[in-house]
């Protein structure tokens, strides 16, 4: 599987990650080379197999609706960029 | 050109859990920003979620009420995009196998009943909140995290709605379906209740849709209908210039009351689901979802047919009754206490309501509680007060909140029934008021109301007007 | 041979002890959990500047922490299974007030407000965490040369690399720089710096040991894990973070056995399968060499060897780097500048910011895994990449599901070639991803795997045998590696290190 610039840039915007021309050329390569090894599964007969995204046999976990305390303001900022108050501030965001 | 309008809706309901969906943290309304939060709702490194079985189990209750499919697996996916206000910039959702699907919901528009149907219904958890401050120059937005990871309910119907009245009707029953099941208290205000819709129009007698716009940011049931109504209007002007409407997601502005692009199917968000590995499936089976099913309450069509059938209530006082759950639970608990159902949904209707309109109530707040009415109407029954005097009463239940008794006893509105006492006023009132007694034998029947008004006048309304009148018309010699 | 350690130097030489020599000696008052972390300071003092295992050392608090305990000791209060002993941590495991960098800019004097619970159950019994340890970024990687911060040396030699991600942890365990440490197990992570650090590393099976507060990479692969001079300390430290834990919806309610009770039950009877796949074109001739030699030994031990296929082991890396790094992309998207971490100085509004503060912030290996994972997972590509592999990875589970019922262990190398050189195979991300290849079907499979010293190889190098068995039988490979052990030597060799002060 060969990828160009144009994917590179889509998934570069999918992951919110800038790059520059040379990291764009550097990824195209890197990733073309990954992506026809990975490739090698597309070889494998998988019609009657059933996709599995868990290993273990388990289900029905969870949780009562019973509350637990939450954690002091100062904690929940401690470790923020930047904030206003008792927000956390943000670049403008325009809807 | 004539146009069908086909509109579907995305409906979200915050679920009435106390905790949030995968943290213990409160999902109470209107704390201080940022208090309500952990490391799991923050989506710190090496955070989990543990799904919160209430939640889980009110999203079922809804797939049930919708009439939905429900099959024995479900599991939840991650739906990734970046926002400040989405802590992880995935939202834990569900979008290969939701947790209830093909569904339908009966709505009433002007009488005929039409069957909408329910593409899907699922869980999934709620974003924070983004506060832009007033002053337009400033560059920056802030955010709250209280509401992030509350639990919600998101209902997805197909795009079978085809007028404002069906959609209003739409909003209206499932608005009551999930108050009356107890899933969500659907508090547009506090944005527990929210809607986004999806509009396209069809040239009539043609069986080809247009390009679907789709409608966010709509805060209020009005914002729904007229936001609507100019989506339809402005395509149609775009399709009668020969232009083509573009697929997109456009924005509602309450203040203009118009919508403007937001984004384009080009822009169109790639959200990369994919099964969330830290929550396990879900398998839920017959044993289980028969008890969900027994858990659900009365539901509000069966609620109405009920009163029509058991208390013999009219079609349209059994609507009034039920449009809110609050006013049916209060009828319920009212005549539990007093079996007179009739006179106590005549107070209902006439009177709590009147009052509710008037000083503008929260429905949800009722002014008087259920066993004041019945009493009040079981002591106008009796014949203790007179109905005048009931009505003087009620007004003073609702703005002190004392029972009825209380009132009565306070203000000494006990009607008078003692004949003799009663008799001795008529003579009075004859005495002094001979012209009437002229006037009545000159056939003047009104002249006889007249007198029954001074003697209630005499007894401050509490005389028995029954009693009043048989006494007068023996006196006059009738 | 370990009458040999016991009667060197106690003085000089505590940090060469293990575990479960010292915690007796502990509780005897024969040595002062203070006197133990501060040789174990010093240690680090001299040693850490060649081997630059850490990222934090935890100086002060581990030493408030000794002098609790040995107080604890003296007034004869009951103490935890690991009273006294140093611990250290891999630093993508979160630590309450000890900054959690996962070896990335972009967490930078991140302090996390909670411990993980891996950390609580140390606490708990008493163990003294001693410092964070160094990793490639998010546990990225397998030669720790992808750390933002700086690179582990081999112990054995510095020119080499000492396996990843966790190579910090294994480099300090290796090196004498802490008694024991927790790794984490994505693809190999655990295992094969142990194999290459010449120690014991154990990957329990995924739900064994909570991963609340282990910084996510794939979710449904992680799996915390243990690096530990010997197979009994490995035992000791498995029991302390084992378990089920309310806060992990995939943790499970399996009872933990008592690790250490009849690990010296042998291995006569036991059926070892030798899948053919592991043994072909490819394999180091010295590795070759150390896994044949240990298999005589168990087969002397009377155990029975047996040839076996796991037919679908070639797909094994394909399909971790499409799953893993799908996964990762969505674990990788918080960091974004918003709540915590790095962001971005200078930005014109949100989404510049964003993409400013993760290049800024992210390094070339967790770049390149968070578009390869995204690419996975987007529109048009989700069933060719992700489905397909979620896919193969039920039939790589299933061969292992067939192979259990005909043996009781798998028995394999745990790298392809005693280790590499620092840059050698840095340029080339596809080559280091291959050196992982036998250690990733375990955690597509979920299932525990075990690495312990079987050999060195003509440099010098250590050589890692890997043992893996079904789900929740971790008991069972502690009991097989340590019949291994107990006849061999490996495990005591320690590295001649370069070394700034008197101590060596
Ligand atoms: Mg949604
Ligand atoms: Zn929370």
């Amino acid at each position: 599987m060969k990828i160009g610039k144009k994917d590179i840039e889509y998934i570069a915007n999918l992951s919110r990650i800038e790059l520059s021309e040379h990291e764009k050329e550097m990824f195209v390569h890197q990733l073309s080379d990954i992506l026809s090894y990975i490739g090698k599964i597309s070889e494998l007969n998988t019609e009657n197999v059933t996709p599995m995204a868990y290993t273990i046999k388990a289900s029905n976990v969870f949780k009562e609706d019973i509350p637990e305390p939450s954690i002091s303001l100062e904690d929940v900022q401690l470790n923020a960029p930047d904030i206003k108050g008792v927000f956390f501030k943000v670049p403008k965001v325009i809807e | 050109m004539e146009y069908e309008v086909i509109v579907g809706l995305e409906t979200h309901a915050e679920l009435a859990t106390i905790t949030k969906l995968f943290c213990g943290c409160s999902t109470k309304f209107g704390v201080e920003p940022n208090t309500q939060v952990c490391p799991v709702c923050l989506g710190m490194p090496g955070v989990l979620p543990v799904m919160n079985k209430k939640a889980f189990e009110y999203a079922l209750k809804a797939a049930i009420a919708l009439n939905c499919r429900i099959d024995e697996f479900t599991n939840f996916d991650r739906k990734s995009y970046y926002y400040p206000d989405l802590p992880k910039n995935y939202q834990i959702s569900q979008n290969y196998y939701n947790l209830g699907v093909d569904g339908y919901m009966d709505i009433s528009v002007n009488g005929t009943i039409r069957r909408i149907r329910i593409h899907n219904v699922h869980l999934e958890e709620e974003a924070g909140k983004l506060i832009h401050p007033e002053e337009i120059s400033a560059d920056y937005s802030l955010v709250d995290f209280n509401r992030a990871g509350v639990p919600l309910l998101e209902i997805v119907s197909y795009p079978d709605m085809r007028n404002v009245d069906e959609v209003e009707s739409y909003m209206q029953t499932l608005r009551k379906i999930l108050l009356y099941a107890e899933i969500s208290d659907c508090k547009m205000q506090e944005g527990s209740l929210r809607f986004e819709a999806s509009i396209s129009l069809r040239k009539k007698g043609s069986d080809k849709l247009g390009n679907r716009v789709e409608i966010k940011n709509l805060n209020s049931m009005k914002s729904v209908l007229k936001a609507i109504e100019y989506e339809a209007k402005r395509q149609s002007e775009v399709l009668d210039r020969g232009g083509t409407v573009d697929r997109e997601t456009r924005l509602w502005d309450e203040v203009s009351e118009k919508s403007a692009r937001m984004r384009s199917k080009e822009e169109a968000q790639d959200y990369r689901y994919f099964p969330e590995p830290d929550l396990l499936p879900v398998l839920i089976n017959e044993k289980w979802l028969s008890a969900i099913k027994a858990s659900i309450p009365e539901l509000p069509r069966e609620r109405k047919q009920r009163f029509m059938e058991v208390f013999k209530l009219s079609d349209y006082d059994a609507g009034v009754i039920t449009e809110e759950k609050v006013l049916a639970d209060f009828f319920d608990e009212c005549v539990k206490i007093l079996d007179r159902p009739k006179a106590i949904c005549n107070w209902i209707i006439n009177d709590l309501l009147r009052e509710v309109k008037d000083k503008k109530l929260d429905i949800n707040n009722l002014p008087i509680k259920a066993k004041q009415l019945a009493v009040l109407v079981e002591i106008i029954e009796k014949g203790t007060i007179s109905s005048t005097i009931a009505k003087e009463v009620f007004s003073e239940m609702i703005q002190t909140g004392k029972g009825p008794q209380t009132i009565i006893e306070e203000k000494k509105l006990v009607q008078i029934s003692d004949e003799g006492l009663i008799e001795a006023v008529i003579t009075k009132v004859i005495s002094s008021n001979p012209d009437a007694i002229e006037d009545y034998k000159k056939g003047k029947k009104n002249a006889l109301t007249f007198l029954v008004g001074q003697v209630m006048k005499e007894t401050k309304g509490k005389a028995n007007p029954k009693i009043v009148n048989e006494i007068l018309a023996k006196k006059v010699g009738i | 041979m370990s009458k040999d350690i016991e009667s060197r130097d106690v003085s000089l030489r505590l940090f060469e002890y293990t575990a479960h020599h010292l915690s007796a000696k502990i509780l005897s008052k024969e040595i002062c959990a203070t006197d133990l972390v501060k040789h174990f300071l010093e240690r680090i003092k001299s040693v850490e500047p060649h081997i630059r295992a850490y990222i934090t050392i935890n100086e002060e608090d581990a030493l408030k922490k000794a002098t609790e305990i040995d107080k604890k000791i003296g007034n004869g209060e009951t103490t935890g299974l690991l009273a006294g002993i140093p611990v250290a941590v891999k630093d993508n495991i979160c630590t309450k007030s000890l900054s959690t960098t996962c070896a990335s800019k972009i967490l930078k004097n991140f302090i996390p407000p909670y411990d993980a619970f891996v950390v609580k159950r140390l606490k708990e019994e008493d163990a003294i965490i001693i410092g964070k340890t160094n990793l490639d970024e998010f546990a990225m990687g397998s030669s720790t040369e992808n750390s933002g911060y700086k690179i582990t040396r081999n112990p054995w030699n510095p020119e080499y690399v000492p396996g990843g991600s966790s190579g910090g942890s294994a480099a300090a365990v290796a090196a004498d720089l802490s008694m024991m440490a927790l790794g984490s197990d994505t693809g190999g992570s655990v295992r094969q710096p142990a194999a290459l650090c010449g120690i014991a590393g154990v990957k329990p099976t995924y739900g064994r040991v909570s991963r609340y507060g282990l910084v996510a990479f794939g979710s449904s692969l992680d799996q915390i894990g243990t690096l530990t001079n010997d197979v009994k300390d490995a035992a000791i430290l498995l029991q302390v973070i084992a378990g089920y834990d309310s806060r992990d919806s995939t943790s499970m309610q399996v009872s933990v056995p008592d690790y250490l009770n009849g690990i010296d039950s042998g291995v006569n009877g036991l059926r070892i399968g030798i899948p053919k796949e592991y043994f072909a074109a490819g394999l180091n001739a010295d590795v070759h060499n150390a896994l044949k030699d240990a298999l005589k030994l168990y087969e002397r031990l009377g155990a029975k060897v047996i040839d076996m296929s796991l037919p679908h082991t070639e797909y094994a890396v394909a399909v971790y780097y499409i799953v893993a790094n799908a996964e990762a992309s969505s674990n990788l998207a918080r960091y974004d500048g918003v709540r915590y971490g790095y962001r971005a100085p200078k930005s014109n509004g949100i989404i510049d910011m964003y993409s400013r503060t993760r290049s800024e912030g992210f390094g070339n290996e967790v770049k390149r895994r968070i578009m390869l994972g995204n690419y996975a997972l987007s529109a048009g590509y989700y069933d060719a990449y992700y489905l397909k592999a979620s896919k193969v990875r039920n039939l790589i589970k299933n061969d292992f599901d067939i192979a259990f019922q005909q043996v009781d262990c798998i028995i394999c190398p745990t790298s392809p070639v005693p280790g590499f050189k620092i840059g050698e195979r840095a340029k080339n991300p596809l080559e280091m991803y291959l050196s992982d290849i036998y250690t990733i079907p375990a955690n597509l499979a979920g299932i525990p795997g075990i690495s312990v010293p079987c050999g060195f190889s003509k440099e010098g190098l250590p050589i890692g045998m890997q043992i893996l068995a079904k789900h929740f039988e971790e008991k069972k490979l502690l009991q097989i590696a340590y019949a291994f052990e107990r006849e061999t030597d490996f495990h005591l060799k320690k590295p001649v290190l370069k070394v700034s002060s008197e101590q060596r």
